[in-house]
Order: C-alpha cells, then sequence, then structure tokens
C-alpha cells in the first residue's frame, strides 16, 4: 500500500507532542514545551477578548457534540452578581473513547492551564474536574499536577499578579456512563444520583448549584492553550474550513497498530489506516464507529469519508469523540450489537420510559436472535423498538443506544437473517481475538504487546 | 420468627466505634471544605467509608448521612446508583475484566470466563480468601490497549487468558506487582482513600510506569519519522536521536 501523503504530513501532533519526553507530566517538562504560555498571553488580554479569540479560532467541543467552545463561554451572563463555574468532563466512558486518559496520563498540566484561561474569560473561581473513578493512575496524577499549579502560583490567589483568583477541586465519579452527559454529570457533582436535567434552563444559566456554568470535555480545554499561544490564524490553518484544528483520533480493534493519532480534522480513515500499518494481517476492514459506539457505524464504503463534524455528519453518522474502533470480518455484527445494547440498559438511569424500558427489551430480542433462537418479525420489532427511543428520550443516550441497532441493520440485515433462519451464529468468536492464529495464548506477545 | 421473615425495616445501623468515627470525621470536615456546598461531598465521602469497611456498609451510610445532615434513604438512593460503591465486600484486589464490544471481541470475553473458572467464583464474588474478587467491567477508556483488565482501578493492558491468570495467582501469593499503567498496587481499601481525593502519599507513586505505552506515543513517533510495527513500507523521514527538525 502506498499513501499520496506522507504520515508527517498528514499528523500533527499538538497536544501529544511531549509525550515522549522525560516526565511529560511534570510542570518542568511542561514548562519546555512552552506551556503556560498561552496563560500569559490570556492574562495580558481583557476576558471577552479571550472569549473572541477562541470563537474565532472556531474550536468545537471535542467531548462528542461539537459545538462551539468560545460560544457555550459567550453565553454565560456577566455582571449578575452569581459565582460562575467551569467544570471540565473527564468521565470518558463512551465505548470505543480512549483519548482524555491517555491525554490527562501524559500531560495534565495542559487541561489545567486551560482551565486557568477559560476560567479567566467566564469569570470563574471556582473550577472542578469531573475524573470518571476508574482511572486511578490518570486521578493520582492530576492531583499531583493540581499540587504542582498551585506552589508555581498557576493556582490559587492573584494568578501570576494578574489579580484573579483560581482554586480548581479533582472530584473522583463512581462509576456511572451517564454523568457524561453535561446536566447528570452536574447532578453528581451535587452529590446526587446522575440523572440529567430538563433543558433549558441550560447550564450557561443555571448550572452547579443553579449557577451559570460551562461543562466543557478536556480535549476541548486543553487544545484552548495552543491557540492563545500560536493564534487563532495558525489553529484556522489546520483542518478544514468549518472543522478548524487539529484533534485525537483514537484507533483501537483489528489493526496493526492501534493508538492516538493526532491530525488536522479532516483526515479519512484510509489515510489513517494506510499510515499505520492497516487492519492485522490477513483480515479486511468489515464495520468501524466514526466516534464511539453511540455514532451509527460505517462501512467499507465509508473509509474516504472527512473525518470532521460535517464530513460524518453528511455520510449519516457523527463525529462524537473520534473513537475509530475497526472490526474486521470475524467479527459477529450481531454480537458486537448486542453487547453495546446491554451496555446501554446497564448504564440507562431510568429516569425515562422509553430508555429504560427499551433499552431491556431491546437486549431480551438481540440475546435470542444471537442465541439462534430468533424469530421471524424480531427483526422489525427490534426497529420498532429503536425508533421509539431514538429521539423519544429525555437525554442522547437512549438516541445512542438505537444507533448500533438502526445503522447495523441497514449494513448487515442479512447476517440478522442469517442467525435467523439456520438457528445459530455463524461465527467462531475465538477467530476474533487477538491471540487468534498464535499457536497458543501461551506465546510471546506481538508488538502491539510492547510497552515503551 | 425472626424480623428477617417478617420483612420488618432494618434496625438503625451503629455507628462507628468512637476513635474512627473521630479519625473519619476529620477527613470529612477536609473533603467537604472542597465544595461550596457540602452534599458535592458525599461522592467522596462514600469512596472514604469503602476505604474504610471495603464496601460502603449501612454504618457508613449511618456516617455519610450525618456528616451532611441527610437522611439515610437520601445516602443510600446516591450511594446505589453509582457502581463502584460496592454492597459487598471487595478482595484485597478486585480485578475488573473489561467485556464490553471491543475488548470482549478482542479476547476480554475469553479472559474473563477462564479467570472465573481459574479462581471458582462468578461475577462480583471474592475469593473465599478474601484476597480476589471479580467483575465485568464496561468501557475503560484504554480500547487502544485492549484487551484490558484493571487491578483496583489500575491498567493491566493488552491481556490475555494466560497473563490474567499468571497476574491472579501472583497476586493471590502475595507477590509485588506492578501495572503497565499505574503504580504498584496497593489495596482496594487504600485506592479507595486516593478516589475520596487523598494524594497517595507513596513516594514515586506518580512517577511510576511512565507517560504511557507504544500505542499512546505511535502518532507521535509516526509523525516524527519512525515506522511503527508491522508496516514495512513506512518511511523513515527522521529517526528519533538524530537530531533532524521534523
Amino acid at each position: 500500500m502506498t499513501s499520496a501523503e506522507p504520515a508527517e504530513k498528514l499528523l500533527s501532533p499538538v497536544l501529544s507532542a511531549s509525550w515522549d519526553d522525560h516526565r511529560p507530566w511534570t510542570l518542568e517538562t511542561y514548562r519546555r514545551h512552552g506551556g503556560y504560555d498561552g496563560l500569559r498571553a490570556a492574562l495580558a488580554m481583557a476576558p471577552d477578548d479571550v472569549i473572541a479569540l477562541v470563537k474565532d479560532a472556531g474550536l468545537r467541543g471535542r467531548g462528542g457534540a461539537g459545538f462551539p467552545t468560545g460560544m457555550k463561554w459567550q453565553f454565560i451572563p456577566q455582571n449578575d452578581g452569581k459565582p460562575h463555574y467551569l467544570v471540565v468532563n473527564a468521565d470518558e466512558s463512551e465505548p470505543g473513547t480512549c483519548k482524555d486518559i491517555p491525554l490527562l496520563f501524559a500531560n495534565p498540566h495542559s487541561l489545567i492551564e486551560g482551565m486557568v484561561i477559560a476560567s479567566y474569560a467566564i469569570r470563574c473561581e471556582h473550577a472542578f474536574v469531573y475524573l470518571r473513578g476508574e482511572v486511578v493512575p490518570v486521578l493520582r496524577r492530576l492531583q499531583a499536577a493540581v499540587a504542582e499549579a498551585y506552589e508555581a502560583g498557576y493556582l490559587g490567589k492573584d494568578i501570576q499578579g494578574s489579580g484573579t483568583n483560581l482554586d480548581i477541586t479533582v472530584h473522583a465519579g463512581a462509576g456511572a456512563y451517564i454523568c457524561g452527559e453535561e446536566t447528570a454529570l452536574l447532578d453528581s457533582l451535587e452529590g446526587r444520583r446522575g440523572q440529567p436535567r430538563l433543558r433549558p434552563p441550560f447550564p450557561a444559566i443555571a448550572g452547579l448549584y443553579a449557577c451559570p456554568t460551562v461543562v466543557n470535555n478536556v480535549e476541548s480545554i486543553a487544545s484552548v492553550p495552543p491557540i492563545l499561544a500560536r493564534g487563532k490564524d495558525w489553529f484556522k490553518s489546520l483542518g478544514t474550513e468549518k472543522s478548524p484544528g487539529f484533534t485525537l483520533y483514537s484507533l483501537s480493534g483489528h489493526v496493526t497498530n492501534p493508538g492516538q493519532y493526532e491530525a488536522p480534522l479532516g483526515i479519512t480513515l484510509r489515510q489513517l489506516l494506510e499510515i499505520t500499518g492497516g487492519v492485522r494481517a490477513g483480515h479486511r476492514l468489515k464495520f468501524w464507529t466514526p466516534g464511539g459506539s453511540s455514532t451509527p457505524m460505517f462501512t467499507e464504503e465509508h473509509l474516504d469519508v472527512p473525518l470532521d463534524y460535517e464530513g460524518v455528519g453528511a455520510a449519516g453518522s457523527m463525529l462524537g469523540t473520534k473513537a475509530l474502533q475497526v472490526f474486521d470480518e470475524t467479527t459477529c455484527v450481531v454480537r458486537a450489537v448486542t453487547r453495546w445494547t446491554e451496555f446501554y440498559a446497564h448504564e440507562s438511569c431510568g429516569k425515562c420510559t422509553p430508555c429504560r424500558e427499551g433499552t431491556y427489551w431491546l437486549v431480551q430480542l438481540l440475546k435470542r436472535i444471537e442465541a439462534g433462537q430468533g424469530h421471524s418479525g424480531d427483526l422489525e420489532k427490534l426497529l420498532d423498538i429503536a425508533d421509539n427511543i431514538n429521539g423519544k428520550s429525555f437525554c442522547a443516550l437512549g438516541d445512542g443506544a438505537a444507533s448500533p441497532i438502526v445503522s447495523s441493520l441497514q449494513h448487515f440485515r442479512a447476517e440478522y437473517e442469517q442467525h435467523i433462519d439456520e438457528h445459530r451464529c455463524p461465527f467462531d468468536p475465538a477467530a476474533s481475538t487477538v491471540w487468534a492464529g498464535r499457536a497458543s495464548v501461551h506465546e510471546s506477545a506481538t508488538e502491539r504487546e510492547v510497552h515503551a | 420468627m425472626s424480623s428477617t421473615e417478617l420483612g420488618l425495616p432494618a434496625l438503625p445501623a451503629k455507628p462507628y466505634p468512637p476513635e474512627v468515627e473521630a479519625r473519619l470525621a476529620a477527613d470529612a470536615r477536609e473533603l467537604i471544605s472542597r465544595y461550596p456546598q457540602s452534599r458535592s461531598a458525599l461522592l467522596p465521602l462514600l469512596h472514604l467509608v469503602q476505604a474504610e469497611d471495603g464496601c460502603v456498609t449501612p454504618t457508613g451510610i449511618r456516617f455519610c448521612a450525618e456528616q451532611l445532615d441527610l437522611t439515610t434513604a437520601e445516602v443510600t438512593a446516591v450511594a446505589t446508583f453509582y457502581t463502584m460503591y460496592r454492597r459487598r465486600p471487595a478482595g484485597e484486589y478486585h480485578v475488573g475484566v473489561c467485556t464490553n464490544t471491543l475488548c470482549a471481541v478482542l479476547g476480554g470475553d475469553q479472559i474473563f470466563d477462564e479467570l472465573s473458572e481459574h479462581l471458582g467464583i462468578a461475577n462480583n464474588r471474592t475469593t473465599e480468601d478474601g484476597s480476589v474478587s471479580i467483575e465485568r467491567i464496561e468501557c475503560n477508556a484504554a480500547c487502544d490497549y485492549a484487551p484490558v483488565v484493571m487491578v483496583n482501578w489500575e491498567f493491566f493492558d493488552n491481556q490475555t487468558p494466560q497473563s490474567a491468570k499468571q497476574l491472579v495467582d501472583q497476586l493471590r501469593a502475595g507477590q509485588e506487582v506492578h501495572p503497565t499503567r499505574g503504580a504498584k498496587l496497593c489495596s482496594f481499601k487504600e485506592t479507595s482513600r486516593i478516589l475520596a481525593g487523598f494524594a497517595d502519599g507513596r513516594p514515586g507513586a506518580v512517577d511510576e510506569s511512565g507517560a504511557g505505552g507504544a500505542p499512546s506515543l505511535a502518532g507521535l513517533r509516526l509523525a516524527k519519522g519512525e515506522a511503527l510495527p508491522g508496516t514495512p513500507g513506512a518511511k523513515v523521514v527522521s529517526p528519533r536521536h538524530e537530531g533532524t527538525e521534523a
């Protein structure tokens, strides 16, 4: 395979640029890579100018929805006499998504610097990081980095002599996917069950403790300091017109080299596979997700879809979290979708009926089909239930649950029918494993298992 | 007939012994002080009582309620919502095997089945000696290292059934075990204390295991002109350590 563009032209490490340096999680290394230069630039500007800059740069949310970050900041009412809050969503739990966790593990200061800048812009003096609880190594480094930042005067009172104050509280969650939904996250941070709130009012008006609140994804906030340090024109020179900038694409599954690939928005999966060694040897692509399990799945015919907000949307899916989960021809699509659906049923918060009941019944039907006990008419029933969840649930979890079902039936209906007609699953799960084809699972690790 | 058979409500939980109560109350004050409103400290406090008991007990719930001026019903409603709060004691080492789609397909299902059989315990159960508990977990944000196993919420990446069984054998034998990403394992209770918001005081714990494995650095290395494994055609533009400005 030859790629039209060499890898070094297709990739653009910015957030990940320092990850191979010595102890990149420390303030010392971060500073050596220009860390906190963006903050210095921001503090020399008026807060409203910082908001305008981020808005003009065109930075869009990296947590899934793609909402313009600067616009979220602009919605915060000023001079309203209420405290303002910044809450960083570090609850990364969307199946397939694995970008914020490696980012925070390698370089937590990039988030902290972004938080100081964002807080300065929206006039917030107390910010929170809501980190999912199941990642203790990341929590450890985040706690240490916050302590380092306090000591260096990047947090606390009168930051760098600017007169502005900021405290950061690192808050560990306790295992609930729904807390990635911003209003459920706020309820959870207030010490309640993590269930979504009715909107409006939006968090910008009544968020944490009913005060104006910005909720941003980790990668969105970490992308702010480079914009301050290098300018909006540089940022807009990367990516596409409506989706400017760089982003982390997370490649996983049946590929030769899974990992984090930071590139300008708009790269295609074909390009990424070409420069990274492709689908694992001897196999071919069957289906993939552009942005986690909640984004409708793609197939081979979508390899040339530009992976930006517009491109993926026009092709019938969503850019989501850019979690590129790749499955080859050994994978049973019914098994994959059944497992995702079990996940949504497990994580449904129970607040609204379509999601709570619908996901439960979807699991019953899918398990029956996977086990070869499906009935004719089950596929219509699946689509009917999915349709009763999608768009009719309280929050996006329900829409996400419907996505894999509707999209897989669109692309692989024959495979579902085969399960029903032949009364069995035609796939061998052993063939999909990482160790398939090795003489035994005792055989030594392949290169993908070698840690740096 | 016992009260259980009659279905009578449970009696009010006993408090902690005074010395435990005093120690935990000091921790609770510290945690509550970090938030503008005290109730925000409930999740940290539940981690704190789990650090004391290995699970969330009626006594722990009573403690949280008293600290925050809530009812035990309010605290119970929250504790039962989140999967990390356990109603049965975890083992000293709590082993989570990711069986969400991607890890499951890549081998997580086989790892869980073999581990469960090897230990002789089912999902969410603990071995008789209290050393190891196992749980099927959802996606843990490490898909580029699949199949993934977590022990006390530290990463054990790229596992096989063999490596996972060896891992639990080492844990049960009391051997020192290091995750691929994270610090040398401490007990489940000690881990819960870090989750409550108290820094890991062990020297060097923050620095252990580097910035990440090969997948975390794959894109950066490729951008610097290094060839990735299994890519014979990859073009080497500027190998690392040769001082070119890529």
